[in-house]
């Protein structure tokens, strides 16, 4: 336990950081261009739009 | 489901809150009677005055059959009262804010010796608290829960439950801005409500967390729309924020004072980890979220890249919570936790800019409506505010840059661009899309009152961070002038004198930024005055549709 | 139906998951090693516990909202060295329940105000701050001459004090009201006091008013000892673990 010091933290901490920020933004980014969803965000992109009401008299 | 049993369900729901508000209230009365501490009795008094009147007007409503299952598609009572609330709650805090620039402007005329509660270190508090917590947080509220019943097509969740969300988180702003005036606070910015107002709004934001999942999961859409993951990313995210930021040690139980369970360099990267993420996640995820439902349906067009939502999204928030140590620049914080907070915060500009171009590219084709709505042309302001200060942002986080910037005006300036002109003017945009549809008329009483607060609190920002501005590098540069013989330039208080026009220019803009809202306030009560045009429609039929329609 | 339910909430349990995920890492990767820094925060001589007194005026600070228009951070820039004195370390706000550092500096930076001014300059100025001096924007206290010190809570306050991690002893905080008392009568006997916090701790009327304790006394008696503590002759700032 005597290696956990500051040194050995503060290192951990930064070279785990950067490896898991790139993995984290390429799998949000993969998985917003998967050809797979492109129908399925082009429907929900059009949802707030056809709300079945009748109360957006004036809008 | 018979009628009998859901008559009885929903009281039952009632009958629940009213015991829980009995206990409550007892609980409140024990702890205020047993108190020697004058500040926590104030607080139990609150909490007691709260309880019983919740009590009362629950009883009485059993009493006289309230309280049934509501058989219409939307709860939209919450929804109603949550816009009225935003708009009380930023005339108040937006005129505390005029009122400490007075002082800053005047000390002579606007201290009153006698009167120390008035003073600036108490009002100040009140002022951002008021404005970010009970003026934004009423608008993400309300907002939130009618984004989320139109996207999910399912009505809130939990009964009452919302009810609870909205009087609770009213308590809590009452706790703390009639706290700041008597002196409870924990003197840390943004976070200084004390533990039992903190522990009381941890309860409420845990209710709204689950009446807004409750909601999602009673859904008839397959998919959950991008704005709602906004709304969730904000409630999680704070929920998170508030509850490791207010870790603290009461010092006794029966007195309203605690201590930070951090202490000096560990307490001050926390509570910058909070103080810039509740910017990052308050004031940014969750206003993304209105832009995100409301300027489509406005524009009526579906958002410019759904794809570009999600990148957008999950860079944001993954990016925005390492940002805080850019508030802690050349101090005893390691340097490379600060060098570190530097970087994503100059990485922060990509995502930001994304959602901007994505805001505003909503409206292309439909340009028109810039000129013709001004409704349309608020929160396109607004979406060009928040692309203007999200470059500033970064900008500032440099360390260079802010080592001139740091403890000045420009800071104040940088706060007030995303707050006037980001929140404020996204919020006042949706609260003039929701008013006619939530009161059911057919617009707003008059679209010429839009298009004078929408020039009058256009002016007053430019006015207030161009004035800041000035002031702040100025002050900046003086303070590290030197003179050709090697002394400083200049002694602290002619930094101080030097900025007099300033102060007072920005007392102006911000006056002019409250009338813009007061002129709003006047034009809400007017349209929720005027006739409804769709009860006609309901109860006549196809005459009245005529009608309507002429 | 109920599956399909079902699967619907987890997909959106999956986003909170995911969304809590996200954003608990950069907490965890910059605050935690900080946690570990506390035993290696720098080695400096003289740093102590705030007396009662400086404690109670300590917590006055904190009520008037002081930290909104004074920083007590002086960054290792060479103007602000030159104004207020040697940077700020880490170490001097170890005991600092919550910090204030600041973010603003509406008046100026107060962490090594301390014996820059009279206690009747103090006075005069808290009470009147246009009166010594006239470009001032800051508000009036005059009231805390006139509201007397409330000592019930003080060994309270040391206690939850200890409990976050300041080193108290008991007979401290056995002794906190005597100390507190003492550390404001220039006449009375200061030797359990000094015995507890050093010799170098002040002792006298700081209000100017014998007859009672008051705010004024404790707020001045925290401002009168801020930024004092720590021996800068013996601190080597160019020594490695001060260098991070």
């Amino acid at each position: 336990m005597s290696s956990l010091n500051y040194e050995t933290v503060a290192r951990f901490a930064q070279q785990g950081g950067t490896v898991y920020f790139a993995v984290m933004f390429l799998a949000a980014f993969v998985y917003a261009l998967w050809p797979k969803h492109r129908e399925a965000f082009q429907d929900l992109a059009r949802l707030p739009l056809e709300d079945d009401e009748d109360d957006h008299v004036g809008a | 489901m018979t009628a009998e049993t859901q008559q009885q369900a929903s009281p039952a729901n009632a009958v629940v809150l009213q015991i829980l508000m009995g206990v409550l209230a007892l609980g409140a009365l024990l702890a205020t009677a047993f108190s020697p501490d004058p500040l926590f009795r104030l607080q139990g008094w609150i909490f007691l005055g709260a309880f019983v009147i919740a009590g009362a007007v629950l009883t009485i409503g059993i009493a006289n059959g309230q309280f049934q299952n509501d058989q219409t598609k939307y709860e939209d009572g919450v929804v109603r009262a949550g816009v009225i609330a935003t708009l009380f709650w930023a005339a108040v805090g937006m005129l505390v804010g005029v009122v400490i620039a007075s002082q800053l402007a005047w000390p002579r005329i606007f201290y009153f010796p006698d009167f120390g509660w008035l003073n600036f270190g108490r009002l100040r508090p009140l002022h951002t608290s008021g404005v970010v917590f009970a003026f934004g947080g009423n608008a993400l509220l309300c907002t939130s829960f009618y984004v989320v019943q139109r996207t999910c097509r399912a009505r809130l969740a939990g009964g009452l439950a919302p009810w609870f969300v909205f009087w609770g988180y009213q308590l809590f702003i009452a706790l703390a801005a009639i706290g700041y005036l008597a002196g409870i606070t924990e003197g840390r910015e943004y976070a200084e409500p004390e533990w039992i107002a903190d522990i009381w709004l941890t309860v409420v934001w845990v209710a709204y967390l689950l009446v807004f999942l409750g909601t999602i999961w009673k859904r008839k859409e397959p998919h959950i729309y991008v704005a709602n993951w906004f709304y969730l990313a904000m409630i999680v995210t704070v929920a998170m924020l508030h509850i490791v930021n207010n870790i603290s040690l009461p010092i006794s139980f029966l007195n309203h004072k605690s201590y930070s369970a951090f202490a000096g360099v560990q307490d001050a990267l926390t509570q910058w980890w909070y103080g810039h993420n509740a910017v990052g996640f308050f004031l940014t995820a969750g206003f993304l979220a209105i832009m995100y439902y409301f300027v489509p349906k406005r524009a009526e067009r579906p958002v410019y890249s759904y794809r570009l939502s999600i990148v957008h999204f999950w860079s944001l928030i993954f990016i925005y919570i390492w940002a805080g140590p850019h508030h802690l620049h050349y101090t005893a914080l390691p340097q490379w936790t600060q060098t570190l907070g530097m970087t994503f915060s100059v990485m922060l500009w990509m995502p930001s800019w994304g959602g901007m171009i994505n805001g505003l590219m909503t409206l292309s084709g439909a340009w028109d409506k810039l000129r013709t709505d001004p409704v349309i042309r608020m929160m396109t302001v607004a979406i060009a505010f928040y692309g203007m200060s999200t470059f500033e942002g970064p900008l500032m986080s440099i360390r260079t840059v802010n080592a001139l910037s740091h403890y000045t005006d420009w800071t104040i300036g940088h706060v007030h661009s995303g707050a006037l002109g980001w929140v404020g003017f996204i919020s006042f945009g949706a609260i003039y899309c929701l008013v006619p549809w939530l009161w059911k008329k057919e617009r707003m009483y008059s679209n010429t009152l839009i298009e004078w607060h929408f020039w009058i609190a256009t002016i007053g920002i430019l006015l207030y961070i161009a004035a800041m501005w000035v002031s702040g590098i100025m002050e900046g540069l003086m303070w590290r002038e030197y003179t050709p013989q090697g002394f400083l330039a200049y002694s602290f208080v002619e930094t101080v004198a030097a900025k007099h026009i300033e102060n007072v220019i920005r007392v102006i803009g911000g006056l002019m930024y409250l009338s813009g809202t007061l002129i709003m306030v006047v034009n809400v009560w007017k349209t929720i005055a005027m006739p409804s045009s769709v009860r006609q429609v309901e109860s006549s039929g196809p005459a009245a549709a005529l009608s309507a329609q002429a | 139906m109920w599956k399909q339910h079902g699967k619907l909430e987890r997909h959106s349990l999956l986003l909170v998951l995911g969304i809590l995920v996200v954003v608990a890492i950069g907490g965890l990767v910059e605050i935690t090693p900080l946690f570990f820094l506390e035993s290696t925060i720098e080695k400096v001589d003289g740093m102590r516990p705030y007396t009662p007194l400086e404690q109670a005026g300590r917590d006055i600070y904190v009520r008037e909202g002081c930290y909104l228009c004074h920083s007590q951070m002086i960054r290792p820039l060479r103007d602000e060295v030159e104004r207020y004195g040697h940077y700020s370390l880490a170490a001097e706000s170890m005991y600092d329940h919550p910090f204030q550092w600041g973010s603003k500096r509406t008046g100026p930076d107060l962490a090594r105000v301390g014996g820059k001014y009279s206690d009747a300059w103090h006075v005069a100025h808290l009470t009147d701050p246009r009166s010594v001096v006239p470009e001032s924007v800051m508000p009036p206290y005059a009231f805390l001459a006139k509201k007397e010190l409330d000592e019930s809570d003080i060994q309270l306050k040391l206690a939850a004090l200890t409990r976050v991690g300041v080193p108290y002893t008991k007979a401290d905080i056995a002794h906190a009201k005597a100390d507190l008392e003492a550390q404001a009568d220039a006449t009375a006997s200061g030797t359990g006091l000094h015995q507890r916090y050093g010799t170098k701790v002040i002792q006298r009327d700081y209000d100017g008013n014998p007859e009672k304790i008051t705010e004024m006394d404790a707020l001045i008696a925290y401002l009168q000892m801020l930024g004092g503590l720590v021996d800068f002759r013996t601190y080597k700032a160019d020594s490695p673990e001060n260098m991070r």
